[in-house]
């Protein structure tokens, strides 16, 4: 996907937020979250005795600026939307902290978030059940007014028919009722919703993957519109590499509940350097004829996500990386900024130089995994780690039988692919 | 669409407000049709439903009109009428148990009381009873049921096992026990009218955890869609999401085993007067009239039908318009 007046986009959309926005100027941190948990209980027994948690999100630390959008990328099950749910406090964390505008919101109960649900909006997932069926549009899109007690200039009315038209419906459909609109029409719906109080940050949890693919460009587009007119503020969750692409100024990455690298979406198309992140760009299909033949470098992940009840020690990752050593086993790697505007919790990143040189021995399981990874990959990674290089060494002193060796993974590889 | 959404210059906010004025006149003309509009449409179409609801209809007045009824019909549904029975066996006179241009369905055996009349009067104890302990048992149903399932936790818990436990209840052998030793004055009741309001609590009471197990049920589902979500990401409290997102929800349902319950307790009703747990005579009863038509079945089997059939047609009627509104609330479900 090519998106070549996005540069620009971005800019007028931080200028649109400056001259926009009442309080938070753009550039100025909105939303702060530091060392952010969620553990949900699992309980057993008549006693509800709590034998375990799910580690949905296990401590994360980011900051969203004013202006700008914030995507949330990662497999199902990483605690995306746990983590979207939580700094909109519809779930209440286990520890951590969320600072909105400076405040704790952290630990606030219903009516002292209250206030604050003006400023701090949600796009939910499923337009089929994010609207009540038994409430007409101009019901659930005036809901905002009359549950905060605002009385915009016009009368509720009014308003709701200008936030339609705003968002692309016809005012007219006012007394209709959600099923009688499309998938793509009821996000619209959600959205006008959404945006009825004038907030400054906007939570869409993957706002369009229930819609069409044709739906899902109107919708994207219908943001980034709204994003440039009101200066609005987004995290935009999604699972979607070219959606988060097209809509973010940055991308964060997650990996079972933890954030694995943070960067600007530029530096993290162009040189991504957690392993896993590396790993889910190879997966982003390139619609071109040409390439059928080509050589594939898509990189397999081994298996699923590990569960989040017991998760791996060490880094998170180390269970499926082709990178992986001893030290990754027994120790988490931070997540700390290795270029400017990147953030990666790694010791043997892509891209830049290894972390943890000392370690030279790969795992079982990493030569296992380095199994599904092409051999471009495998070089470009042996540049920057010296464990894999090592691996590839020693595998040379067994010659040809290394070298045919690969030559047969990447057929098998590619026939794999083939079959996919 | 490309009209800012807040603080607009000075030149666009007039025909901003103009455009919405115009749709604000449009805005009559397309009005949407609710899940209950469409219910009802489809209801409409239901012919055997429509057949049930008309009959439902026609005994709720006649058992309202009972007194204007039978003062028009001329028969007191106390009356006896000693010279219609033959002395010698205790049967009325007469073809097909009595009956005459005076006395339409014939009269009692033995006292001669007019058969018509009193099934008029048993309707009024069939429907008040029928109804007013589904009543009981949908308010309770409803509270304890969205409790259970808004709250969850020991609240779910302890509403759940207490269903559980009224549910493997022999509720007939209480109800039975319980009624014969019942006081004949009570809150200022006597005689029918005791054994009529406790009928009415304890059919309600044993039939509650029918319905608070769909509405628990029902409600663990809808609180976890995310228009629930959306309501408490715009800060909405608890009464609000209960009375506004869950309960129009639940409504459905509601009605839907309402309308069930109905026949079934005045089923059980006719049980209990049959048993002689019910009303006592001289208050006439479907059930109880069956159950001295008993000792006549071969002498009079006419006495056994009428009341018979009553009931017969009432359960029917409201069994085939309860299944009808079912299948309008909810064509998804299967028959």
């Amino acid at each position: 996907m090519t998106t070549p007046a996005k540069g620009d986009g971005t800019e007028t959309s931080a200028a649109g937020a400056a001259t926009l926005t009442k309080d938070a100027a753009a550039g100025e941190t909105l939303l702060k979250v530091t060392g952010l948990q969620k553990h949900f209980p699992i309980k057993k027994g008549l006693l509800q005795r709590q034998v375990g948690a799910v580690r949905a999100v296990d401590g994360i630390d980011f900051e969203v600026k004013a202006g700008e959008t914030l995507g949330v990328v990662g497999e199902s099950g990483c605690g995306k939307s746990t983590m979207g749910r939580l700094i909109t406090r519809l779930l209440e964390p286990t520890a951590g902290k969320v600072e909105f505008e400076g405040k704790d919101i952290t630990h606030l109960g219903v009516s002292g978030m209250r206030p604050l649900r003006r400023d701090v909006q949600m796009i939910f997932q499923d337009p089929y059940s994010s609207l009540n069926p038994r409430h007409t549009i101009g019901t659930i899109v005036g809901a905002p007014f009359r549950l905060q007690g605002v009385e915009p200039a016009g009368g509720i009315k009014k308003e709701v028919q200008r936030l339609l038209e705003v968002v692309g419906l016809n005012p007219e459909h006012y007394n209709r009722y959600p099923h009688e609109f499309s998938g793509g029409q009821r996000q619209r719906i959600g959205i006008a919703r959404a945006l009825a109080l004038n907030p400054k940050l906007v939570v869409a949890d993957e706002p369009v993957s229930a819609l069409d693919v044709s739906i899902q460009a109107q919708v994207v587009n219908l943001l980034d519109d709204l994003q440039q007119e009101l200066g609005l503020t987004y995290v935009i969750i999604a699972h979607d590499l070219s959606v988060v692409r097209h809509v973010s100024d940055r991308i964060a990455v997650m990996y079972l509940g933890k954030i694995v690298e943070l960067a600007d979406r530029e530096s993290l198309y162009r040189a991504p350097m957690h392993p896993y992140t590396k790993a889910l760009m190879s997966a982003v299909p390139i619609p071109d004829p040409r390439r059928k033949h080509a050589k594939s470098e898509r990189i397999l992940l081994k298996g699923d996500v590990p569960s989040p009840i017991s998760p791996p020690s060490g880094c998170r990752f180390h269970t499926r990386c082709w990178k992986a050593t001893e030290i990754c086993r027994t120790t988490e790697p931070p997540l700390i900024e290795l270029r400017p505007a990147q953030q990666v919790a790694c010791h043997h990143p892509e891209n830049f130089e290894d972390q943890a040189p000392q370690d030279t021995v790969l795992l079982t399981a990493a030569k296992e995994a380095s199994a599904f990874v092409a051999d471009e990959v495998l070089a470009a990674s042996a540049q920057t780690s010296v464990a894999v290089a090592a691996e590839a060494n020693g595998s040379t002193e067994v010659e040809a039988d290394a070298d045919a060796d690969a030559d047969a993974d990447a057929d098998g590889q590619e026939s794999t692919d083939r079959q996919k | 669409m490309t009209a800012p959404l807040h603080e607009p210059t000075a030149e666009v906010a007039p025909s901003a407000a103009e455009e919405a004025a115009v749709a604000g006149t449009d805005a009559k003309a397309v009005q949407g049709r609710s899940l209950g509009r469409i219910a009802w449409e489809r209801l409409k179409r239901d012919k055997l439903a429509l057949t049930g609801g008309a009959v439902v209809l026609f005994l709720v007045v006649v058992a309202l009109l009972a007194p204007v009824i039978t003062s028009l019909y001329g028969q007191d549904p106390d009356a006896f009428h000693e010279e219609l029975i033959d002395p010698l066996f205790g049967t009325p006179t007469g073809s097909l148990g009595g009956v005459s241009g005076d006395h339409w369905l014939g009269v009692e055996p033995v006292n001669g009381r007019d058969i018509f009349a009193r099934i008029l009067y048993g309707a009024r104890i069939s429907l008040l009873v029928g109804f007013l302990s589904a009543l009981v048992a949908v308010v309770l149903g409803t509270i304890l049921g969205v409790l259970a399932g808004f709250f969850g936790g020991w609240v779910d818990s302890v509403i759940s096992r207490v269903m559980d436990g009224l549910l493997a209840f022999p509720q007939l052998l209480f109800i039975i026990a319980l009624v014969s030793v019942m006081p004949n004055q009570m809150l200022g009741l006597t005689g029918s009218s005791v054994r009529v309001f406790v009928m009415i609590l304890v059919i309600g009471f044993f039939g509650w955890p029918y319905i608070g197990r769909v509405v628990r049920g029902q409600t663990l589902s809808l609180r976890e869609r995310e228009y629930v979500e959306a309501a408490r990401s715009l800060g909405a409290g608890r009464l609000y999401i209960l009375f506004k997102e869950l309960l129009p929800n639940l409504v459905a349902p509601i009605i839907v085993y309402t309308t069930m319950m109905i026949p079934t307790n005045i089923l059980t009703e006719a049980a209990l007067s049959f048993l002689g747990v019910g009303v006592k005579p001289p208050t006439s009863s479907w059930g109880q009239m069956l159950s001295s038509a008993i000792d006549y079945y071969d002498s009079d089997p006419m006495y056994m039908v009428v009341p018979g059939v009553a009931i017969f047609i009432t359960v029917l009627a409201f069994n085939l318009f309860g299944d009808g509104v079912r299948d309008a609330l909810d064509p998804k479900a299967s028959r």
